[in-house]
């Protein structure tokens, strides 16, 4: 009985371990394109391994990062995550305590309103959005966490309210009935306790601010501004002579530090999206 | 403590309130209004009555691209789900490596649409062409399966990771129990496992269904729509509408289409989860 179950799960590793490299087979294939010359890059080979011939070494990669502003992009989009998620973190779980907290017909409105953004599609809001962030001068990389803000609020909120209110109450009141301000309290009493719950949204957050491409695209100045998946799809998008291998140098600039990211942070980031789920 | 915090509201609520105020209930309610109105811009708006609505009916495209996100949503939700329930089940039998074949299946998922939609196009296009078919933008069927794969690739990892919590929540002196009076395992399986997983299954339906309902970026990067817009769904339809049509009439239509769009995606996610919400059983 039990050499039998053995086997079975020998058999089921064997099953998994085949599964999951024909998982990473996509970008394998783009890193192994990326590293090849102009003409070396058809369809005939696109599933060989580049050879002494056609291996191009980083030249791909070289021209990608020269040509086109790709460390500004990185540097918008670096900036606009950082700021929103920041922003979001902080703000939301303020304002989630609070309408947890307080009972009254327009916390519980706001909280219903929170919700109903969160299952509103975009195109619902794009062109009056982008006409309002002109209006208001939000339509730069430095302003525009305000919008992400506005617009990541639900789920956050969302997040929040439900792990609020599974902390007991009694905590805060002995805090408040020993002398802290409500701003003590929260900083000094609830914070700590929001923690993992600020992993979660931080990371849900992050992972949606950084390879958005709409609402960057219609909000901000694309003349001047482009965050990374507005300039992959203005490098690919203009159809016409597209030279793939800096194409795919680009796309696996953008898929390298996710992968860096996710190597190091795998533990919080899987935690955090379960944790996130089950909340909800 | 209600009273001394009520006094903090300004500073606790009103950030997030502002920003919610512009960059949501502002553009929304403002957005509802000009699906009533003909204009280019916010300031030029005249009213037109349900017109909008009238037109963006009889548009063909819009409708076909209603049935073809329909098609898609349908097909990715089963294919997603089942697929992801089932590594999940793989995942929680104690084996080794389990935390390096969950990261991997996961991966896909922090990649965004723009991005997915390239890999795919790049791999599918070899694919199509070394079989001596046409590629992708000439080919509608193509372009849906290549669709479904790649929404399987983003978001069976997400789902899986859902699925693996609510597993692993399942106490074990209940399966125990049921072993002992000899249950199957395929008994356990749909008797004890999936009605104890419910809450995951109500969540990852909801995730997959908005997903594929709102989904635009992986469109737009794979097809854009071609050949010939057969492989366009709401959100580029209506995209496509506000900004790739000359004409005057055409931004109000596509705001009434973001209308209908919306109250269809407000209507099928609200039914979804009272329905599987009904199904949860209390612990």
């Amino acid at each position: 009985m039990k050499k039998k179950k053995s086997e079975g799960s020998i058999l089921l590793t064997i099953i998994l371990a085949i599964c999951s490299i024909a998982w990473m087979y996509p970008i394998f294939m783009i890193l192994m394109n990326s590293l090849k010359v102009e003409s070396a890059i058809t369809t005939a080979g696109a599933f060989e391994l580049p050879t002494g011939e056609t291996f191009a070494g980083l030249a791909n990669y070289a021209n990608a990062i020269n040509s086109q502003g790709f460390l500004a992009s990185l540097w918008y989009s670096l900036f606009i995550t950082v700021t929103s998620v920041i922003a979001i973190v902080i703000c939301c779980s303020m304002c989630a305590w609070y309408i947890s907290r307080v009972q009254s017909k327009i916390s519980n409105a706001l909280y219903y309103l929170f919700v109903f953004s969160m299952v509103v599609p975009f195109q619902m809001v794009m062109f009056t959005l982008s006409q309002t962030a002109d209006m208001l001068k939000l339509n730069n990389p430095y302003n525009l966490w305000v919008i992400y803000l506005g617009f990541g609020a639900g789920l956050a909120v969302f997040m929040f309210a439900g792990f609020v209110k599974s902390i007991p109450l009694e905590i805060e009141e002995s805090a408040m009935i020993d002398g802290c301000s409500p701003l003590q309290t929260f900083f000094k009493i609830v914070l700590p306790m929001l923690k993992p719950t600020m992993v979660s949204v931080g990371i849900l957050e992050a992972m949606w601010v950084w390879n958005d491409y709409l609402l960057p695209t219609l909000v901000l100045d694309i003349k001047k501004y482009k965050t990374i998946p507005m300039l992959i799809q203005y490098f690919r998008g203009s159809y016409g002579r597209v030279s793939m291998g800096p194409m795919m140098a680009s796309i696996m600039l953008t898929v390298i530090p996710i992968i860096i990211v996710y190597v190091l942070g795998q533990k919080h980031i899987i935690k955090g999206v379960a944790a996130g789920a089950v909340k909800g | 403590m209600e009273k001394s915090l009520r006094r903090y509201a300004w500073i606790f609520v009103l950030p997030t309130l502002l920003a919610f105020t512009i960059g949501f209930i502002i553009p929304f309610l403002e957005g509802l209004y000009l699906s009533f109105c003909q204009f280019t811009t916010v300031s030029n708006a005249t009213f037109n009555g349900i017109g909008n609505y009238i037109e963006a009916f009889q548009d063909e495209s819009f409708l076909h691209a209603g049935l073809f996100t329909v098609m898609v949503a349908v097909v990715s939700i089963i294919f997603i789900n089942v697929v992801a329930f089932v590594l999940a089940m793989m995942l929680t039998q104690k084996l080794k490596g389990t935390n390096f074949f969950r990261a991997v299946f996961f991966m896909p998922n922090l990649i965004g649409g723009i991005v997915l939609g390239y890999i795919w196009q790049i791999l599918i296009n070899c694919v199509l062409s070394l079989t001596a078919q046409p590629v992708l933008a000439l080919n509608a069927t193509a372009g849906y399966w290549g669709m479904i794969i790649l929404l399987g690739w983003q978001q069976i990892g997400y789902m899986m990771i859902i699925y693996i919590a609510g597993l692993q929540n399942v106490p074990d002196d209940l399966l125990e129990a049921a072993r002992i009076d000899g249950a199957t395992e395929w008994e356990i399986l749909w008797k004890i496992k999936i009605p104890m997983v419910m809450p995951s299954i109500t969540i990852c339906m909801f995730l997959t269904l908005t997903n594929s309902f709102k989904l635009y970026d992986q469109n737009l990067a794979l097809t854009n729509g071609a050949p010939n817009d057969m492989t366009q769904m709401f959100a580029l339809n209506i995209f496509d509408t506000f900004y790739a049509r000359a004409g005057k009439a055409w931004k109000g239509i596509g705001q009434a289409k973001a209308v209908i769009f919306s109250v269809i995606v407000v209507i099928i996610s609200s039914f979804q989860l009272g329905y599987t919400r009904k199904r949860e059983v209390q612990q």
